[in-house]
């Protein structure tokens, strides 16, 4: 099945994205292409330092013709929008759609963690679960990945070629064997034309 | 961007096989909990529990919620252990430093004008909140009218934020939030050396009452001028976030000040028009008259 199909098939209730070193690039790839009627929530995990966090929403709110924001805590999250993690805090989704935070222990040394943010998601929507992998240079978000997989949910990885930094890419394919290995371009078009045909 | 992680370890290969009837047990769990030692958490959002208590069961070495009620039913030791994992303290002297500067310029100035004083921290954990907030009423010249109560359900944490003694690896951190909170001082002319870690002075603890109290289950205890409970609320579902608002505002004096932590909100709340708002940023809020 090609990935648009997939998509289709499993018609995510929400799109969980992580990444790390190389996050921006990644990211300019992939968001500033994804239509305002997208028919799920984009979650962003991205790792920054503490005192930087809040960069990222107002960096992409002008490139993007979707909505972007920071998450806040139990605020619904709303289809066609991009909820970027808080810097120091955990996200996590809930079965309602609503976003919860933590400022539980670091995971993987981060907080926010990817894992945390898919185990949640993999946990709240099964099968109509995305995850995807991008550029970054620790293993977060493989094992979330994982459990993307194991709960029926799709799983897309960077292409590591395409990558600033291959290792998160590499992690997450050893880990989750994905149901897709694409350029960041690739996966906003795919979206996009999930977007247009739903 | 950086990345934090040094290890180049590659994870394992599958994630762990998750327990059968997980969600089921876990309200088990929870009820039982309730039932037994009168803890709440049946309103806790499920996301993190869910967390925790696969944690738990992994350092109880068990495979299954249920054996876990089993042997908290049986071992009040095993409870408090557990009661532990499920109320973890995460904090810092002046954490989020612009909330406390935010405090200084907007909420103390107005607190000034009350002959005396009475603020409440709700769910303090290991004390470092309400120590802070003591410090900052300190060098406004407030601290000695004011009376702090200091609230938790855990008594493990409220015993560790009465002593008011933290790690020595965590002064430089706490000196950093200090001046960048905007101290006066030296964070030094608070605490002394002891037991391997730093003591916090008996001064501030003096200004301090401590005192095991349940946002999901207790009531109103006094009438209070501020209310500081930040990054208690993001662990409740949205009934129980209502509810503790309730006590917050029913526990202020009219005009009297809440702060949250740095991303929650009462906008989803439905007690959001009981509040205006003072610093968005910041998230403080004032009671309506």
């Amino acid at each position: 099945m090609t990935p648009l199909g997939a998509l289709r098939a499993h018609a995510p209730r929400v799109v969980a994205v992580g990444a790390s070193a190389g996050a921006v690039e990644a990211l300019l790839d992939l968001l500033p292409e994804l239509p305002p009627d997208l028919p799920a929530p984009v979650l962003i995990v991205v790792h920054v330092p503490r005192d930087r966090g809040s960069a990222l929403p107002e960096l992409f709110a002008t490139r993007c013709a979707a909505r972007v924001v920071e998450a806040e805590d139990k605020i619904d999250a709303d289809a066609g929008t991009v909820y970027f993690a808080p810097s120091g805090y955990h996200l996590l989704v809930e079965r309602d759609g609503r976003l919860a935070l933590s400022s539980d222990e670091l995971v993987n040394l981060s907080r926010p963690s990817i894992d945390v943010l898919f185990e949640s998601a993999a946990y709240a929507f099964g099968p109509r679960t995305l995850g995807i992998v991008l550029s970054g240079a620790n293993a977060d978000g493989a094992r979330g990945l994982a459990c993307i997989r194991a709960r029926g949910g799709l799983a897309w990885v960077q292409d590591p070629q395409t990558a600033r930094m291959a290792f998160m890419p590499e992690a997450a394919i050893a880990a989750a064997h994905p149901d897709a290995v694409l350029a960041p371009s690739a996966m906003a078009r795919t979206l996009a034309g999930w977007g247009a045909g739903s | 961007m950086t990345d934090r992680t040094t290890e180049r370890t590659m994870p394992e290969a599958t994630p762990p096989m998750e327990p059968p009837d997980l969600d089921l047990e876990i309200d088990l769990l929870l009820e039982a909990i309730y039932r037994k030692y009168s803890y709440d958490f049946r309103n806790h959002a499920r996301a993190s529990i869910r967390r925790r208590v696969l944690a738990a069961l992994g350092s109880f070495g068990l495979d299954r919620v249920s054996l876990l009620q089993d042997r908290i039913l049986r071992d009040a030791a095993s409870f408090t252990a557990l009661l532990r994992q499920l109320t973890v303290p995460v904090s810092d002297l002046f954490r989020d430093p612009s909330y406390f500067r935010a405090l200084s310029e907007h909420v103390l100035p107005m607190l000034a004008t009350y002959a005396s004083l009475k603020v409440w921290v709700a769910g303090c954990s290991t004390g470092e909140e309400v120590y802070s907030l003591a410090i900052l009423l300190d060098e406004a010249g407030l601290l000695e009218r004011t009376l702090l109560y200091a609230t938790d359900i855990n008594p493990e944490s409220l015993r560790a934020a009465e002593a008011g003694v933290y790690a020595l690896d965590r002064v430089p951190g706490f000196t950093r939030n200090y001046q960048q909170a905007g101290g006066t001082r030296s964070l030094a002319d608070y605490y002394t050396a002891a037991y391997g870690g730093v003591a916090l002075d008996r001064r501030l603890r003096a200004r301090v009452t401590f005192s095991d109290h349940c946002l999901a289950t207790d009531q109103v205890f006094a009438e209070v001028h501020l209310v500081s409970c930040r990054n208690v609320l993001i662990y409740f579902d949205r009934d129980l976030q209502d509810r503790a608002l309730g006590l917050f505002r029913d526990s202020l004096v009219p005009r009297g000040f809440l702060g949250l932590g740095s991303r929650e909100t009462l906008r989803v709340s439905r007690h959001a028009g009981a509040f205006d708002e003072v610093s968005r940023e910041e998230r403080i809020y004032r009671r309506c008259a």
